[in-house]
């Protein structure tokens, strides 16, 4: 490992603008005679639009123009869509009814978006906005998943009867059902997965650039996938001809799933650009986030875990009801499903496996990936399910889930994923010395003496991440394949450019990537600049979500320097008549080993540029481009460990401490990794313990519409975390990379509640764990 | 409409804008200082920080016009000559920001509170005064260690300079 190579611990190249202000985000975009959107929303959250009337608006001062859904409808733009095919037990395939860009016949939850008004400024928009006027005729309304499935409740898509989208099933009922039958205990539970609001801290924007000349599209957005966003916009929605669409993501502040999708106001802003000839800039405030951005997780499982008599899990069955919201989002299909029953089988050697999965319509903000996406909900329904079972056989935590390890690889599980490697006894291990679990019942009756309740609570996670190979995920319905591209131009003077489709919106790829490239050829990071966000930029790519730039993005930059470094040599031994399987490259020269002949690395580059001098036959220049599709996806897993103490006349609950101890595979950045833990950490102890989106019942009204409203965890609701990591290279990719970005969301909520039940002494309670909730819990007979 | 000077980042300017206009948005529209950024509506997440006369505010909750006359420094202004202030330079050797969007309202308020503590900061004072700064990437962990760090080393020159 070099200073700068993979495994160092670098500080990232990228701060520096951060912290001196020169960041630039799409809200930080200005460009001539650009005007402002304010979009009008629905204030119900269900009901006919009668009619809209934008004569008033459309007079006040600094107005440009006022367009809705019947003219964007005229105009041929078509409708948001789902890209994950998901068929039902019966066969038939799920039932996705009409997302319009701009409601014009009938809104369906608080937010939807009816209207565009752009402006000389946010200010006369807002007030032109507020004088549209929209004459709604209200309709009754559902919130809850499992009671939108009931007769005779509002209907909300005539495409999907009773609200039902699809009914999926995965894994082997008979088989399941038997061995429940056979079982010598059967733990049961039902397990609430409580909705959340991603918040990254930038809200989403977008500036729609259309140039009448050249009859070209330009899309300023806050994705993390601009290039999934033009195949969407140009293939699906008919905003423009991919070759006529440059969408830019530039800097992105934070995006944790909820800037994947493709919304209703990247696609309006671009057609209002056309319509009324100015670039039109739109920024969501935080109320608009709340209200638009997709939400997360909500779902609702009822859990069988048999076990054999040596408390060997024999059998496991999950019936799931989950919430998407009155749209499809782009992947929500596949969140409660792919992502979600293909990770029952958790850390364990289960045999058989059923799961059934009803996804259901309701009248709330759209539902799709959110940090972890389907895994966070696996892993907490399988660890408080092992803690419960624990107590029941009373066996403690730690025995029961090693009886049930898998430790023999690869492992094929009953709900189709293949591990291919792991060590679940070492990361299990590391956490319980990490956290002196072996002294826990001193700490808990040194607390009991202050007259607090002590808790310890572990998790045993595993995720699957890079989401591939594309022929896979294809044959389960992914409309898309997931591969990634990467290029490596080499410049004449030796300084190296590396394009990536992976997308960076803090994970650091600026760094890392550049990592990798000095790792191979010995020259400084400062040397290497990474180019993404641009689809005018980089020639194809998937974005970052899912874990996947290591395992995939970074792949295909290996493969690309691969080429790059064959052709490096051959370009090296001719230079100094030598055989080029004797050339190696280190320290930034390439040398003819066992030889003191030497050419530095720029150069050979200058000379694959001036050509006057290479080997016969051989193109000039030095640059290369590559695909990877991986071979399967990866599996980090890890235990993580949370100690509490409940205080008993106030239910407020205090983390001790906090373990996290992971196994990613190889590491390239150790910094990195750790702060994505942390980050993790912070999200899932936010669900746990904090964070709730909360519907009105009764009218869907969105009652936790503010950072007032929602509890987003703040530094003196955390402690500082002790983490640490294994190593059990994947055997799947050049790299032996895993993925780092989800597994502390993924992991963290069962431990910590885990802990808050095992100090108050009753299993029932739901996240988030507020005070009220633990209080009532704590007094509750258990 | 008002016609506002002040003084930002050393240099006196001068604006016209809406009576209405909030300061941040005075910062960033009218003079392009976009470092400052907008996280919220309620004035809770404290993207937005700056100081005013050396004392850190939210410039989401200040109209443009009350803040005329006064010396704004912006995290456009803090480093000097090209040189990272110690907190920035703390930020990035510890691994404070991840997407950095956070970052400029985090760093404006740790220098003030290093400043109110003359350097003389533990972990929870610390977390407690972060409560009006929201990070939704580092769980907070690194910004913490970052502003710590910062403080013994600029409480550190600050006693060798005594």
């Amino acid at each position: 490992m070099g200073v700068e190579g993979i495994g160092a611990r670098v500080a990232r190249k990228e701060d520096k603008r951060f912290l001196t202000g020169k960041g630039r985000y799409t809200d930080d975009m200005s460009v001539p005679g650009m005007k402002y959107a304010i979009f009008v929303r629905s204030p119900y959250a269900h009901a006919k639009i009668r009619s809209i009337d934008a004569t008033a608006a459309k007079a006040m001062p600094g107005v440009v123009g006022v367009l809705d859904g019947k003219q964007l409808l005229a105009d041929g733009i078509g409708n948001l869509i789902c890209g994950w095919m998901i068929h039902s037990k019966d066969g038939s395939p799920m039932k996705m009814g009409a997302w319009r860009p701009l409601a014009h016949e009938t809104v369906r939850y608080v937010g939807d978006a009816v209207a565009i008004v752009v402006a000389d400024s946010i200010a006369e928009a807002k007030d032109a906005a507020e004088a549209v006027v929209v004459d709604y005729q209200e309709l009754p309304v559902v919130t809850d998943a499992t009671k939108a499935l009931e007769q005779g409740q509002p209907q909300l898509h005539p495409e999907a009867p009773n609200n039902l989208i699809f009914d999926w099933q995965i894994g082997d009922p008979a088989a399941t059902d038997k061995a429940i039958a056979a079982a010598a205990h059967v733990t049961e539970i039902t397990i609430h997965n409580n909705r959340l609001s991603p918040n990254p801290m930038e809200p989403r924007a977008t500036l729609g650039i259309y140039d009448g000349g050249d009859e070209h599209y330009t899309c300023y957005t806050t994705s993390q996938n601009p290039h999934v966003a033009r195949l969407v916009m140009s293939a699906f929605y008919n905003v423009a001809p991919e070759n006529k669409l440059r969408v830019i993501a530039p800097d992105v502040g934070g995006g944790f799933g909820s800037k994947i999708y493709i919304y209703p106001e990247e696609i309006v802003c671009l057609w209002a650009s056309k319509r009324t000839g100015v670039p039109v800039k739109w920024t969501s405030d935080r109320t608009e986030a709340f209200l638009t951005d997709a939400h997360g997780r909500d779902h609702l499982s009822k859990v069988k875990m048999a076990f054999d008599a040596n408390n060997r899990i024999i059998g496991l069955k999950v019936d799931t009801v989950a919430n998407l919201g009155a749209y499809m989002s782009l992947f929500s299909s596949a969140v409660p499903t792919y992502l979600y029953a293909t990770l029952l089988s958790g850390q364990y050697d289960i045999p058989a496996i059923h799961a059934n999965v009803r996804t259901v319509y309701t009248n709330t903000a759209p539902v799709d990936a959110y940090r972890g996406a389907g895994r966070p909900e696996a892993t907490y329904l399988l660890e408080r399910t092992m803690e419960t079972a624990a107590r029941e056989l009373g066996v403690s935590p730690a025995e029961l889930r090693r009886i049930n390890f898998i430790r023999s690889f690869p492992h094929q599980t009953p709900v189709i994923m293949n591990y291919d490697a792991g060590d679940y006894d070492a990361s299990l291990d590391a956490a319980m010395q990490a956290s002196d679990w072996n002294g826990f019942a001193a700490r808990k009756a040194e607390a009991a003496r202050r007259g607090m309740k002590r808790g310890i609570g572990m998790s045993c996670y595993i995720e699957a991440c890079g989401i591939a190979p594309s022929a896979a995920v294809g044959s389960l319905g992914a409309g898309v394949g997931l591969w990634e591209s990467a290029e490596v131009r080499v410049n004449a003077v030796g300084t190296i450019e590396v394009l990536t489709g992976s997308h960076s919106h803090g994970q650091g790829h600026e760094t890392t990537f550049a990592q990798l490239v000095a790792d191979r050829f010995g020259v400084p990071i400062d040397s290497v600049n990474i180019v993404h966000g641009d689809t005018d930029k980089v020639q194809m790519g998937m974005g970052t979500y899912g874990s996947r730039s290591g395992a995939v993005g970074m792949s295909a930059v290996v493969k690309a320097l691969d080429k790059v470094e064959a052709k490096a040599k051959k370009i090296a031994a001719h230079l100094m008549e030598a055989d080029e399987s004797d050339i190696v490259i280190e320290n930034g020269e390439l040398k003819v080993a066992g030889t003191d002949k030497t050419v530095p690395w720029f150069q050979m580059a200058l000379a694959a540029y001036t050509a006057h001098n290479l080997p016969p036959g051989m193109e000039p220049g030095l640059k290369e481009g590559a695909f990877y599709d991986p071979a399967n996806f990866t599996f980090p897993a890890g235990c993580y460990i949370c100690e509490v103490e409940v205080d008993p006349e106030t239910g407020v609950t205090k983390i001790i401490q906090f373990v996290a101890a992971d196994d990613f595979g190889n590491i390239i950045n150790p910094m990195i990794v750790e702060g994505q833990v942390h980050g993790g950490l912070a999200q899932g102890i936010g669900q746990a313990l904090l964070e709730n989106v909360h519907y009105d019942p009764e009218n869907g009204q969105l009652l936790t519409a503010s950072y007032m409203d929602y509890a987003m965890p703040r530094a003196d609701d955390l402690p500082s975390f002790k983490v640490s990591t294994s190593n059990t290279p994947c055997p799947n990719n050049p790299l032996g990379i895993k993925g780092c970005g989800e597994a502390g969301a993924i992991g963290s909520p069962p431990a910590l509640i885990n802990a808050i039940t095992d100090a108050i002494g009753n299993n029932r309670l739901t996240m988030p764990a507020t005070p009220q909730k633990v209080w009532a819990a704590a007094h509750a007979a258990n | 409409m008002a016609k506002i000077t002040m003084t930002v980042n050393g240099r006196q300017v001068s604006g016209q804008c809406d009576d209405r206009t909030l300061l941040v948005h005075f910062i960033r529209e009218n003079l392009g200082l976009t470092g400052t950024h907008v996280g919220c509506d309620t004035s809770q997440c404290g993207a937005c920080v700056v100081h005013m006369d050396g004392r850190s505010m939210k410039s989401c909750s200040t109209l443009a016009a009350q803040a005329a006359g006064s010396d704004i420094t912006t995290i456009e202004g803090l480093a000097a000559n090209g040189e990272l202030h110690p907190v920035q330079a703390a930020f990035k050797a510890n691994h404070g920001l991840q997407c950095g969007f956070c970052t400029p309202g985090m760093v404006m308020t740790a220098v003030d509170m290093i400043r109110r503590h003359s350097g003389h900061l533990d972990e929870a004072t610390v977390r407690a005064e972060l409560e009006g700064n929201i990070c939704r990437c580092t769980g907070y962990h690194n910004i913490v260690k970052s502003i710590l760090a910062a403080a013994a080393e600029m409480g550190g020159a600050r006693v060798a300079a005594e």
